[in-house]
């Protein structure tokens, strides 16, 4: 089977700076495929590749086995959800909706029932005669989302699109992209630095670092088998230790990460072989409702880790006993 | 009690100097700050423009006493009426056409200009296109004017230009040319036209440039994306959202073109435009009951102009 997109060892370079470098990458048909990493790590210039506002430095890309270079965005069969939603200010909602069907040539009454049936799927039917000014953020989200969708695309390309929303809007919408992907079957790729949001949201996750794409996987993987400790440390804020400390507590000598909430507060009690010890004192713990974060010094390394809800939490300059499972700690490879 | 004064309170009780004081209140109404900060500006725009142009519509409906010479002030509509008399009319569309003209190919000329500005230009280009747009206006209007007098003069450097390329053949064509050519170009419509637009050109650039400048350049991504090709994003989004800018420039081109008295003295056939129509009524001719009709004109087609522009959904995107 064609992959949907494909991404062939592509650059692309900005001067000195290489903005994309040396990726390659395969999303399948009907995917909801993530694309994580901070600010400057090439995520959203890779997006604009595929989309073909830019042209890659080097390397090949390929939309449904076809080649992509050099072909403008408007004879790409893709669609993209910007993040600040670019929605044409002079033109109401329905217009701005059937702008893609009007360039195509879609005859009125059809175009105008196309439109109306995309705004019916992100639940606006009613505003249809806003501009968009009048819209809140949320609203305005679902039209870029309906002004692409109604394009009817073989992929939809979304550029950090839940990063202007509130908290909890934010995590409507996620369930809500979730659900639509789901039911049309488009293949999705989403774009965002938040690493819960790739997690919650993706069937696959590609996380970028300098330009570069230092691992994919499914979110478990992602999550649980860091491969790098860059991967390991912006995935989830897990503990990276170095080899010198996890042997000194009773591990291998090597590069490990260790999940904040892998780790418990001993009562004193020995728990045996299979754990492995370190003292540390208490340096801040930050009450987060469902769990509270404490940081643990631990002979200069500092320690994150995650109590749930209900267990003592201790105080600050306390001296505790921490203890995890030997099989919790995970080996990176730098 | 004595403490207060060096302890720090929640309150900063401070000195209750006269300042501070004024700003405290003015703090605490706003409207007051607004009042003095509006007052004057308001004052001024109200009794010396507003009542000055009051004083010159009121003086249009007055008439000349052919025989004293003197201005009959009664009210009255033979003024207007004089207006419309053919050889007056003349002046009023040779005005508005060579305005509408001048809006027209200043608008063509000034577009690509201020889309490179905008989209393009950044850092050391953008402060050049600035410079180069606003350093005419620095130096004087009549040099400027006068400066074109020799270029496009008979004698001038147009001519020699043409002679030395073997081009004396197309200026003889262009200048042949009925109504609009004449024996030279600094003695035709042609050079009238070439001045006005060169003069006001920047008043078109730059509110063109300030419209396009604030399109982001990601609605311009995002109709491509949907499947626009460069000159339907342009018709549909570049374009309305420009129009705005437009409007403001043609605005400037057509208003000044409409008042100028000095271009069309300096450069242009001896037939009369409205500006000049201005001065000679209320100067030599001391007819100001007509020179004040005649300046009634401009404002009336503005208005009328501004009107259209805004049924056409001109100003939407503002």
């Amino acid at each position: 089977m064609v992959a949907a997109l494909s991404l062939q060892n592509v650059s692309r370079y900005f001067g000195e700076v290489r903005a994309v470098d040396g990726v390659s990458l395969d999303v399948a048909e009907g995917e909801f495929f993530a694309m994580l990493g901070p600010s400057g790590s090439g995520k959203t210039t890779c997006l604009r590749l595929i989309a073909g506002f830019d042209q890659p430095t080097k390397g090949h890309i390929e939309i449904y086995g076809e080649t992509a270079e050099g072909v403008p965005p408007y004879r790409r069969n893709v669609n993209t959800v910007f993040q600040d939603y670019a929605l044409f200010p002079h033109m109401s909602v329905l217009e701005n909706v059937a702008y893609g069907l009007m360039v195509k040539g879609v005859a009125g009454p059809e175009r105008a029932r196309q439109s109306h049936e995309a705004l019916a799927l992100v639940r606006l039917e009613q505003m249809d005669q806003r501009r968009p000014a009048q819209l809140s953020g949320g609203q305005r989200q679902r039209v870029a989302l309906a002004r692409a969708l109604v394009n009817r695309p073989k992929a939809l390309l979304l550029d950090e699109p839940l990063g202007a929303l509130d908290l909890k809007l934010r995590e409507q919408m996620q369930i809500e992209l979730k659900a639509l992907q789901q039911q049309l079957g488009i293949t999705f790729i989403f774009v965002t630095h938040d690493q819960g949001e790739a997690l919650s949201m993706a069937d696959r996750v590609a996380v970028f670092d300098k330009g570069r794409l230092v691992q994919v996987g499914t979110p478990r993987e992602v999550y649980e088998r860091p491969g790098t400790r860059f991967v390991a440390d912006f995935v989830g804020s897990s503990n990276v230790l170095s080899p010198e400390f996890t042997a000194r507590h009773g591990g291998m000598k090597v590069w490990s990460s260790l999940r904040p909430e892998k780790i418990e507060i001993a009562q004193g009690e020995d728990l045996g072989d299979g754990t492995c010890r370190a003292e540390g004192t208490v340096t801040s713990a930050q009450y987060q409702g469902a769990i509270t974060r404490l940081a643990v010094d631990v002979e200069g390394t500092v320690l994150g880790v995650a109590l749930p809800a209900g267990k003592q939490v201790p105080n600050k300059g306390e001296r505790v006993s921490l203890v995890w499972r030997k099989d919790a700690l995970h080996t990176l490879q730098q | 009690m004595s403490a207060g004064a060096d302890t720090f309170g929640a309150v900063d009780r401070g000195r209750g100097g006269a300042f501070r004081r004024l700003s405290d209140l003015l703090f605490r109404q706003p409207r007051l700050l607004l009042a003095i900060l509006l007052g004057p500006p308001i004052l001024w725009v109200g009794v010396i423009y507003i009542g000055s142009l009051f004083a010159l519509l009121v003086q249009s409906f007055f008439h000349l006493d052919d025989f004293s010479g003197l201005v009959v002030p009664e009210l009255t509509l033979s003024t207007y009426a004089e207006l419309l008399r053919p050889s007056n009319l003349d002046i009023i569309v040779r005005t508005v056409v060579m305005a509408a003209v001048v809006t027209i190919v200043a608008a063509f000329i000034a577009f690509p200009i201020a889309y490179y500005a905008a989209r393009y230009a950044r850092g050391r280009w953008k402060a050049l296109f600035y410079l180069g747009v606003m350093l005419p206006l620095w130096s004087s209007y009549l040099v400027r004017v006068y400066a074109w007098k020799l270029i496009l003069a008979k004698e001038g450097i147009l001519t020699w230009l043409a002679e030395a390329f073997h081009l004396t053949w197309l200026l003889d064509a262009v200048l042949a040319i009925p109504v609009i050519g004449g024996p030279s170009l600094s003695i035709s419509y042609i050079g009238t036209f070439i001045v006005f637009v060169y003069i006001w050109l920047p008043f078109m650039i730059l509110p063109v440039q300030a419209a396009l400048e604030r399109v982001p350049a990601s609605l311009l991504e995002a109709s491509a994306d949907l499947g626009a090709r460069p000159s339907q994003t342009f018709r549909s989004v570049i374009l309305p959202l420009a129009l705005p800018g437009i409007v403001a420039g043609s605005i400037f081109t057509f208003s000044l073109t409409l008042g100028d008295y000095i271009i069309p003295q300096i450069i242009g056939t001896s037939r009369l435009f409205i500006g000049q129509a201005v001065y000679t009524q209320q100067g030599t001719a001391g007819n100001i009951p007509l020179a004040a009709a005649f300046t009634v004109v401009p404002i009336v087609i503005m208005g009328i102009y501004l009107t259209i522009a805004k049924r056409l959904g001109a100003f939407d995107a503002l």
